[in-house]
């Protein structure tokens, strides 16, 4: 007869049934979410990073701000009431992996973008406490002394294609990208225009507030100005989003 | 799974695993209590499944029974779906009991003037408990909690000077559409002597004056000169102008320049030409469209009240 101890004794065996466990819970939860029709929200604006942006998201997770800063509005009244429209689905369609974090100690970041100034994102990321006395963040004073290393920044997009972001390579993909984004859009997301496209998107608003140099900071701030910012919520009707779910 | 042939010696089974050639484990039946907690959970999750969207079926999912919310949309039409966050959401926010009470304030809040909200102690009350809150998560990061701003970057909104004015029009202006501070450098415009004069000049309209009192009548005629032209922004009289949100020069808040901190005379000029030769360059993001029309209400009744407002 087959007995449980033969299981316990056998490292082998117990691992791979555990994972069958397992599997059938991450089948059960993960995968339909994949093809049920009403996942991703329809609405408009939402794009790929730009290759700038991009280079702040990836320090953004270098840092390890997602431990600390979550990036999800949950529907609740007392989250909207601080942070703004609960989060959509489709919000972070493009990002991999997700930020939306498990933890707050520091605020929700979801819908940062444009609710303080470049010079202030600047002044708190060099130095919290100069601008927030009460605030517990560490001091990140070499965003504005590391020059942004870009060179690599096709690669990184190409990495990303991978996985399903509407990064463009050839012309076809380009035009499906202008059908889709509209043409500024799609040249911002055309990978052999990423360092051209990085350095004139830096150039243009400077963010770190040093027109000479292109700092880390430049991209850490241009990836915060734009978290949250892509939906316009004003155009739908609130009884929209709820047919999602 | 039963091991009747392994018993110790008190004849309490055992799961037959020896370790160290004498230690053993029992192999007791759970308790009662145990074995129906756990049969309830089976139960309770049979009922879920009835009551709450559970099960992914082809492209869509089973959407529960007997548990329908029913919210408005913003055309004003009932919706009734089957539950979900969305829709419990919603309509916490418009029959919820704090939502309500809340948005009675907020109506009132919506419909009266400047003037009668202020003159209404208990519509006062609100302002006073809802826009604090507003202002610590939105402009506290800025101008501080207590909005004592911090010198050298964001103005303090307690004392009565105002850049952008400090009446409850402009300062409602100010949060709705934002404002762009800007001082050009005059980095390498003006020799070491003439910057140190301009500087002299300024602080002694602040009633602080050096020894050399020629220094500053010469930085008078540069900043009212054509070669400093600091009047176009700060005015003749160095009051600076509204419409430019240029610093009133000839009182005595400091609010780029940390003027009352430095000690000496030498280190006051210092500060002054800093600002001089760095020039300023500040934002402050427009709120209109991120806060709703009544919190912008809010929030300027209460920086109007905080000490400050004209």
């Amino acid at each position: 007869m087959f007995k449980h101890e033969t299981i316990e004794t056998n490292s082998a065996l117990l691992t791979v049934l555990a994972l069958i466990a397992m599997g059938i819970g991450g089948l059960v939860e993960i995968v339909p979410l994949h093809y049920i029709n009403d996942t991703i929200e329809k609405v408009d604006g939402v794009r790929p990073y730009t290759p700038l942006e991009l280079r702040g998201r990836d320090i953004y997770q270098r840092e390890g701000c997602f431990l600390c800063h979550s990036q999800m509005i949950r529907p609740f009244r007392d989250e909207a009431l601080r942070y703004g429209h609960y989060s959509l689905a489709a919000e972070s369609q493009y990002d991999h992996p997700f930020q939306w974090g498990s933890k707050r100690t520091g605020p929700d970041l979801a819908r940062v973008g444009g609710k303080y100034s470049n010079e202030w994102h600047v002044q708190h990321l060099k130095a919290p406490r100069s601008v927030v006395p009460e605030s517990i963040m560490p001091n990140y004073p070499w965003l504005l002394e590391n020059d942004l290393q870009y060179l690599d920044i096709g690669d990184r997009m190409r990495a990303l294609k991978k996985v399903g972001v509407p990064y463009s390579l050839t012309k076809e993909e380009y035009d499906a990208n202008v059908e889709k984004f509209g043409e500024e859009v799609a040249k911002m997301l055309d990978i052999n225009r990423a360092e051209e496209n990085l350095l004139a998107e830096a150039q243009a608003d400077n963010f770190d507030g040093n027109p000479n140099r292109l700092t880390e900071m430049d991209a850490l701030v241009a990836y915060l100005q734009m978290l949250g910012t892509l939906v316009d919520f004003s155009k739908y009707d609130e009884g929209y989003f709820v047919e999602f779910r | 799974m039963s091991n009747a042939d392994n018993r110790n010696s008190k004849g309490v089974e055992t799961t037959g695993h020896v370790w160290d050639g004498d230690l053993q484990e029992y192999n007791n039946p759970p308790p009662m209590w145990w074995t129906w907690a756990f049969y309830g959970t089976i139960v309770f999750a049979l009922i879920y499944w009835l009551l709450y969207p559970t099960w992914p079926i082809g492209k869509d999912f089973t959407k529960g029974m007997f548990n329908n919310i029913t919210f408005v949309n913003d055309k004003g039409e009932e919706v009734t779906t089957h539950w979900n966050m969305r829709a419990l959401f919603l309509k916490d926010q418009q029959t919820g009991e704090q939502a309500v009470k809340q948005r009675e304030y907020l109506d009132k809040i919506a419909k009266s003037s400047y003037a009668e909200i202020m003159q209404d102690p208990d519509k006062m009350a609100f302002v006073n408990s809802m826009a604090k809150v507003l202002f610590a998560d939105n402009c506290g990061p800025c101008h501080g909690r207590g909005a004592d701003g911090v010198i050298g970057l964001y103005p303090n909104l307690r004392d009565d000077d105002w850049l952008w004015g400090g009446t409850i029009e402009d300062i409602e202006q100010t949060i709705r559409k934002g404002r762009n501070g800007y001082m050009p450098s005059f980095a390498g415009v003006f020799p070491k002597e003439k910057l140190e004069a301009v500087a002299a000049y300024v602080l002694s309209l602040s009633g602080i004056e050096g020894e050399d009192k020629a220094k500053i009548e010469e930085g008078k005629h540069i900043f009212q000169g054509e070669e400093g032209g600091c009047y176009y922004c700060h005015a003749k009289d160095a009051k600076g102008m509204k419409s430019q949100g240029s610093a009133n020069l000839a009182d005595k808040v400091w609010t780029i320049a940390n003027v009352p901190a430095a000690a000496t005379y030498e280190q006051k000029l210092a500060e002054v030409e800093k600002v001089i030769v760095n020039g300023v360059n500040r934002e402050m993001p427009a709120w209109e469209g991120r806060l709703s029309d009544t919190q912008i209400r809010l929030l300027t009744v209460y920086v109007h009240q905080l000490g400050g407002g004209k």
